[in-house]
């Protein structure tokens, strides 16, 4: 029976304790199409496509291939229907190669000796790189990677199996303009093979060059599929949060104050040599350039959690020296850093905790006794002013969606009361109602006499403010 | 979360799972505790009851310590042997006619400081694996005690010395409120201080405390020393209760101590748990060795069947946690 729809997902519900994460949710699919799934941090997105993927079992719901009712069981199952998906948050095994990272558990493997075919392996690897058109080592350990080429090994894994429909969850979050071209090559070859790529993305541009439908969610609910012909930014938007974004980064202009921050010629390995600049109260400092350029490195050294070769870093008007993340915080400065799960939060931990985490001793007594009442009120606080999706401050960060983890770890930061503020991709997987409320915030801070840096590929968004931005490279 | 997380059921599966997913160690507790009394009319008298805590009173104070560290993501194998150092060293200074009690119980609990903060010490600087600091503290300990002892039992302790393991309170074995106050330090510490909340952060994920400004060299040997505290402390009541310091007290302790934190549900990978969940942990096992003695179950057996309910334990706990 010919049907229509390459996939149907029909009236899908999913609870999780104190959560109604999916609540009859519809989604269909056409092959040889790009389908864009929309909505705000936290409207379910991942979760629907987890359901998908076999990774959670729906409390109700059906899901039919080519019309076919299927059970999906769990995410071999899916697999073997040719369902494979990029996940949003990234899982590299570091310790193996790129191949190893790719070929796990299905390696080519001598006759039937069980001995894995390492050359066999690589070469297939090696394959698939040329085929997408991709420059990268099969045998460079994972750890050596940067993010932008992590994810580009996750993307080239889920297409090597070859599967009738990939789910791509922020595919482009960590990556730069280059790769996303490359990206969209490669989907469109997909397309043109007659597959369906679901395609989730926070990046209003990136969705109306690719997407050939899209299916909008809020809330847990399903509301509307149109195609991408019929739909302007501003009603896609609106369908999203349910009432108008009219100016998102409005134009601002802030006077700046002397100089807090004054870099002179920072060396640290071969990605940071002899930078120097000047950062003044009042200024959001851009620093662009390609990932992978050495900004992430930078900002790194300045906080103190790599060691430069060489340089100095004056405060005030006075030199400092910062050789721990502790020194960088003495010194009023903060980081958001690139990876949240690497270095930004404590997953295991509650939202409450994270937050209060690195000044803890202000909400203490002297004796190092929390006061939890005040500790509560503050993370409150917080939640609001970030507007994080959560149950209860108490949820644990790690079953919070995507960019309400994003959100968690700017609060976290912005809390310390920072007189510099670093923010190394920060809007990293947030919706667009979320992006400007952020722009907002910065601009508040900047008004106060804050001092920003700010690292972003999606640079036209501040570069619209009147607030400096100006590029500094590394060489 | 994680991949493996398939299973499922309908809603009201649902909800007995999550249930069972967080309160399933205290459930399996009642169970035990109810099947025993129904079974063995000796085990729900007030004596026994006593006896089961005094019984557990040494290894919960062991295993208080072992909770901080395992939370940190690490693991102290030298508590056993520092058992028996503190026991030594204490029992040493604790004849009749020599020092007042207070010396001796100063010298074990120091002792006991003093090497769970090198095991801290080397771990935090030299940035080396728990695992095998602690293994190695754990012969250099026990060698030591035999060095310090000769080989031979310390004997001829003060009056005033046995009261402290072997005493009474309101008909109360003395070790069972000393159990309580480590439970009560421990829980303070853990969970409503900021040190303890430094403690799970460091477990959660060490790298994300470094860079949030967290002193983790500090919280590892802030743990270890516990640790070492702890089980200084172990050893002067056990010294004081059986009147002899033995060189060889405590062997395998520290396997009783990480069987009780896990059993309560504390991961050894860090970042998770609760002193309560210990707390129960090491009252299973206690309980559990007080029934099968009291259903005549051989010494022998009694070891297969303790291993066999630290693996269900386990395996429940990552049933429940990964059914969503
Ligand atoms: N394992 C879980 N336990 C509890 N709640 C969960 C779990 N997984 C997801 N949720 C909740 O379900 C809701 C939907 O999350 P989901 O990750 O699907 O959002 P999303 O649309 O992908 O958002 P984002 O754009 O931020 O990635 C969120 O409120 C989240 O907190
Ligand atoms: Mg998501």
């Amino acid at each position: 029976m010919a049907s229509e729809w390459l996939l149907e997902m029909v009236g899908i519900s999913k609870s999780f304790p104190g959560v109604r994460a999916l609540d009859d949710v519809c989604l269909r699919v056409r092959a040889g199409s790009v389908h864009a799934l929309i909505g705000e941090n936290g409207a379910g997105k991942s979760t629907l496509m987890k359901v998908l993927n076999g990774m959670y079992r729906p409390d109700v719901g059906e899901i039919r291939l080519r019309g076919e009712p299927v059970q999906i069981n769990g995410l071999k199952g899916a697999l073997d229907l040719g369902i494979s998906m990029i996940y949003q948050e990234l899982n590299p095994i570091p310790a193996m190669t790129v191949a190893e990272n790719i070929f796990i558990g299905r390696e080519p493997v001598y006759g039937r000796s069980g001995v894995v075919n390492r050359r066999k392996m690589n070469a297939d690897a090696r394959q698939l790189f040329e085929t997408l058109g991709l420059a990268m080592n099969p045998s460079a350990r994972l750890s050596s990677l940067s993010v932008a080429e992590m994810q580009m090994v996750e993307i080239a894994k889920a297409i090597s199996f070859d599967s009738e429909i990939i789910v791509m969850d922020e595919p482009t979050s960590a990556i730069t303009d280059r790769e996303v071209e490359k990206l969209f090559e490669i989907i469109r070859t997909l397309k043109a093979a007659n597959k369906a790529v679901i395609y989730i993305s926070h990046k209003m541009n990136e969705l109306f060059q690719i997407a050939d439908e899209m299916t909008v969610m809020r809330d847990g609910r399903y509301i509307d599929t149109q195609l991408t012909d019929k739909l302007t930014t501003q009603s896609l938007i609106s369908m999203m949060v349910g009432r108008r974004i009219d100016e998102m980064f409005p134009k601002e202009d802030v006077p700046l104050g002397e100089v807090v921050l004054s870099v002179d010629g920072l060396t640290q390995g071969d990605r940071v040599r002899n930078v120097s600049f000047e950062l003044r109260r009042g200024e959001i400092l851009g620093i662009a350039g390609l990932m992978g350029a050495g900004r992430t490195e930078l900002v790194e050294t300045i906080f103190g959690i790599r060691k430069s070769s060489a340089g100095r870093i004056q405060i005030g008007g006075q030199p400092v020296s910062i050789a721990t993340p502790r020194d960088a915080i003495r010194n009023r400065i903060a980081l958001v850093s690139e990876d949240r799960k690497l270095m930004g939060l404590n997953l295991r931990a509650s939202v409450k905790d994270n937050i209060s985490l690195i000044n803890l001793a202000r909400y203490c007594n002297l004796g190092g006794v929390i006061r939890a009442r005040q500790e509560v009120e503050v993370a409150r606080r917080q939640i609001d002013r970030f507007k994080i999706k959560v149950s209860s401050y108490r949820q644990i960060v790690d079953t919070l969606s995507g960019g309400n983890q994003q959100k968690v770890v700017i609060a976290k930061w912005i809390l310390t009361n920072p007189d510099i503020i670093i923010l190394d991709e920060p809007t990293r997987g947030i919706d667009v109602g979320a992006k400007s409320e952020i722009h907002k915030i910065m601009v508040a801070l900047a008004r106060e006499g804050k001092a920003i840096i700010m690292i972003s590929s999606e640079l036209p968004d501040f570069s619209q403010e009147a607030v400096m931005a100006s590029a500094t490279g590394s060489h | 979360m994680s991949m493996a997380s398939l299973a499922s059921a309908d809603g009201y599966g649902n909800k007995v799972k999550q249930i069972a997913a967080r309160y399933g160690i205290y459930i399996a507790f009642v169970v035990m505790f109810v099947f025993l009394s129904l079974w063995s009319p000796w085990f729900l008298t007030f004596d026994n009851i006593l006896n089961i805590l005094r019984q557990c009173s040494i290894n919960g104070i062991i295993a208080v310590g072992a909770t901080l560290v395992i939370i940190t993501g690490g693991i102290d194998l030298s508590v056993g042997a520092i058992v028996a150092l503190a026991a030594v060293s204490a029992a040493s200074v604790a004849h009749p006619d020599s020092y007042p009690v207070i010396v001796p119980i100063l010298v074990g609990l120091a002792v006991g400081a003093l090497f769970g903060g090198i095991n801290g010490f080397i771990i935090a600087k030299g940035r080396i694996a728990p695992f095998i600091v602690t293994l190695g503290m754990m012969t250099i300990v026990r060698g030591g005690s035999l060095v310090m002892s000769d080989g031979r039992p310390v004997i001829n302790l003060s009056d005033e010395y046995n009261t402290i393991g072997g005493g009474y309170l309101w008909g109360v074995p003395l070790p069972v409120f000393l159990f309580i106050a480590v439970v009560l330090i421990g829980a303070f510490l853990l969970h409503f201080c900021k040190f303890g909340r430094h403690v799970y952060a460091v477990g959660g994920n060490e790298l994300a405390a470094v860079v949030s400004g967290l002193n983790v060299g500090r919280v590892k040997m802030g743990v270890y020393t516990l640790a070492g505290l702890f089980a200084g402390f172990a050893g002067i009541i056990l010294s004081s209760r059986v009147m002899t310091g033995s060189p060889a007290a405590g062997a395998g302790y520290e396997l009783d101590a990480i069987a009780a934190v896990v059993i309560g549900g504390t991961s050894l990978a860090g970042g998770t748990g609760a002193v309560l969940g210990t707390v129960i942990g090491t009252l299973i096992i206690g309980t559990m060795n007080n029934g099968l003695d009291l259903l005549n179950v051989s010494s022998y057996f009694q070891q297969i069947v303790k291993g066999i309910i630290i693996i269900s334990a386990v395996l429940l706990d990552q049933y429940t946690k990964n059914s969503r």
